[in-house]
């Protein structure tokens, strides 16, 4: 494929306070190509929701963000004054948000929102952009879209308002789009239609999408690649089919062992295992390998220094004993070196 | 239309209320001790008790409390506001006399306290924790805390005796017999310390409420959206921030106009401005209840009414809230 669109090399975010950094997210580096859907994947508190906003230059204070480079078509966006950001914003990365049912302004219709954006990045008449959002409405099948353009966000159910979120978000045709959990706050029925959406428009258009999920079913159906985020570091990062097929991990093991499964006909529903203890605090992160108070393979070496990431098969992988789980499997180790 | 129907369920409502204040307002003044016999008795300088009933007679005072209640109320249901004995002359002429320069009064000075803080609140919260941020807020709190009349002695003292720039009182220069434009220049030159007098301590209320709602609103997810969109700064405070901001400033002035009539006898009392506020604290004073009534009845009905169009101020403003019942 292409060059990636975006390249984020050694991306920090941490949070000031009384002079001292705590850092959130430590020297993550990671690329999308366009038409590419790269998933982030993690628990609540690993960071990657404030992964998401450092991309599109929106970490709230006193969160603070530092690193090499968010390089969006070549461009550097860390350090970039607000005045050029506020013009990559929504024009070359556009974001989805969780929460459809509180990210639009209640005292604007719908149709004002979408064409907010376009009159905001592009010099055209306000005819033209009404005539733009009446075609994102169709594009994100939003049904009788003339009518629906002068309605207001709360006459719109949740799934509708996540479409015009992300008719809003594509408006512009953004080079990436940043989903942060698109679906999460979405019945089940209209989470697939809007993932399928999202799939769609981003064939059509040739969009990178981060997706930012904790969910590994949307995962597995909808991503390319997969990066697992544990304690704000990156802990595996593969192609989704082979991190499924084998995850690396314990951590990653873990996460699809916890997945809820339909069983076979007559199986025995099992209990669902799960991961015991929580992610440590920002603020008492552990010397070595983050994961290690949980991680049923720990060893001694675990929590003396930092598990580097290593390549492995389609990506690369931070973990020491990594070796010795194919070992002990080594039928899953054909798939990895396939 | 449901509008309409919302409307006349309204007045059906203040209707009621209306009448209950009249009830409650009738009693609450006969709890005062003396009545105007006793008043005008005690400032003939004496007076036989002969004298003193006849008085009660020709007031209608020597009546047991319930006739007096029934006459009062069939008055108030035919909307005839009585006569004022005190005065002599029918209340209801004494109250269109002196209702225009309190609303004047008030409307100005609530149009500067919502002008000038909202704006102060608008310009804190855009620069939050700036100094302009600081300096709006120390001058907020200091408006706040001073009384309303030290402002006004301190403003006449100031302009008035000092500099001599503005009038000292009174809503209109007697001697001078202007008519017209230079009528309404005149009335606007006495109307300047007033308003500010009362309008100081409003403003104060304003800025810091707009601030804070301001800042409440810059937190919601709405506003991240658009800052996600590069939409530019100053169009996320007015289009996004600021709109949404001014419902509770509404819903505040709605609840405030009610004590703005209290202000105002003050202010009037110290600026003779010949409103409804000093014409009440005169007819309390001379036990003039007939008077007094007539005055509460009408203001409970303007801040009644006032309520009601701050119902339909709003429906235009959040599309969500509807006239008549559930979206």
């Amino acid at each position: 494929m292409s060059e990636p669109v975006l390249q984020v090399r050694r991306l920090n975010v941490g949070f000031a306070s009384r002079g001292r950094v705590t850092p959130a997210v430590r020297d993550l580096s990671f690329s999308v190509k366009a038409g590419e859907t790269l998933a982030i994947v993690g628990e609540s508190g690993s960071g990657k929701s404030l992964t998401a906003f450092a991309l599109l230059g929106l970490v709230p204070p006193p969160g603070v963000v530092s690193g090499e480079a968010i390089a969006l078509e070549g461009r550097n966006l860390i350090g970039l004054p607000e005045k050029r950001l506020r013009e990559v914003r929504g024009a070359r990365i556009a974001m989805i948000f969780q929460e459809p049912m509180t990210a639009l302004n209640p005292v604007l219709t719908i149709g004002e929102q979408i064409m907010e954006v376009i009159l905001e990045h592009e010099r055209v008449s306000p005819r033209a952009a009404k005539a733009r959002a009446l075609e994102l409405l169709a594009q994100v099948r939003i049904p009788d879209a003339e009518r629906r353009f002068h309605d207001y966000p709360h006459r719109l159910s949740g799934g509708m308002r996540q479409r015009v979120v992300i008719a809003m978000a594509l408006a512009c045709a953004p080079a990436v789009l940043v989903a942060d959990e698109p679906t999460t706050a979405l019945d089940v029925t209209i989470q697939a239609q809007i993932l399928d959406l999202i799939d769609t428009l981003k064939r059509e258009h040739g969009t990178a999408v981060v997706l930012i999920t904790h969910d590994l079913g949307v995962v597995a159906e909808h991503a390319d690649r997969v990066l697992v985020l544990y304690a704000g570091r990156k802990v595996e990062e593969r192609a989704a089919r082979d991190l499924f097929a084998a995850p690396l991990h314990p951590y990653t093991r873990g996460l699809i062992a916890a997945r809820p499964r339909l069983g076979g006909r007559g199986a025995v529903r099992a209990r669902l295992t799960e991961i015991p203890g929580t992610v440590p605090g920002l603020a008492a992160m552990p010397d070595g390998c983050a994961f290690a108070p949980r991680c049923p393979v720990a060893e001694a070496a675990c929590t003396l220094a930092l598990p580097p990431l290593v390549p492995a098969g389609t990506g690369s992988v931070a973990c020491l004993r990594v070796g010795d789980i194919h070992a002990a499997e080594p039928e899953r180790l054909s798939v990895v070196h396939a | 239309m449901a509008a309409l129907a919302h409307l006349r369920r309204g007045f059906v409502q203040i209707a009621f209320v209306v009448l209950g204040i009249a009830i409650i307002n009738f009693f609450l003044l006969r709890l005062a001790p003396g009545d105007a016999a006793q008043v005008m008795a005690g400032e003939a300088g004496s007076a036989t008790p002969e004298y003193m009933a006849a008085l009660r007679r020709q007031f209608g005072l020597d009546q047991p409390l319930h006739v007096q209640f029934f006459s009062y109320l069939k008055n108030v249901l035919t909307l005839n506001l009585g006569y004022s004995f005190r005065q002599g002359l029918p209340v209801s002429e004494l109250i269109a006399h002196r209702v225009g320069p309190t609303l004047l009064l008030m409307g100005a000075s609530i149009g500067f306290a919502i002008t000038v803080g909202g704006t102060l609140g608008f310009l804190a919260a855009r620069h939050a924790g700036k100094a302009a941020d600081t300096i709006i807020s120390i001058l907020a709190l200091l408006f706040y805390a001073t009384p309303v009349f030290w402002v006004g002695v301190m403003l006449v003292v100031v302009f008035s005796v000092a500099l001599d720039w503005l009038p000292v009182g009174g809503m209109i220069t007697i001697e001078a017999g202007h008519t017209g434009l230079a009528y309404a220049w005149d009335v606007a030159q006495h109307l300047v310390l007033p308003t500010l007098t009362l309008g100081l301590f409003y403003l104060a209320i304003y800025t810091r409420l707009m601030r804070a709602s301001m800042l409440e609103v810059y937190g919601q997810d709405f506003v991240r959206t658009a800052r996600a969109k590069g939409v530019r700064a100053h169009r996320i405070a007015v289009r996004h921030v600021l709109r949404n901001a001014l419902l509770p400033i509404v819903t505040t002035l709605g609840v405030q106009l009610g004590s703005v009539l209290g202000g105002a006898i003050l202010v009037e009392t110290v600026f003779s401005w010949p409103g409804l506020g000093r014409l009440a604290f005169e007819a309390l004073f001379q036990r003039d209840l007939n008077l007094l009534l007539g005055i509460l009845f009408c203001s409970s009905i303007v801040v009644v009414l006032i309520n009601l169009a701050v119902d339909v101020i709003y429906t235009l403003l959040d599309p969500r809230i509807s006239l008549g019942g559930t979206p």
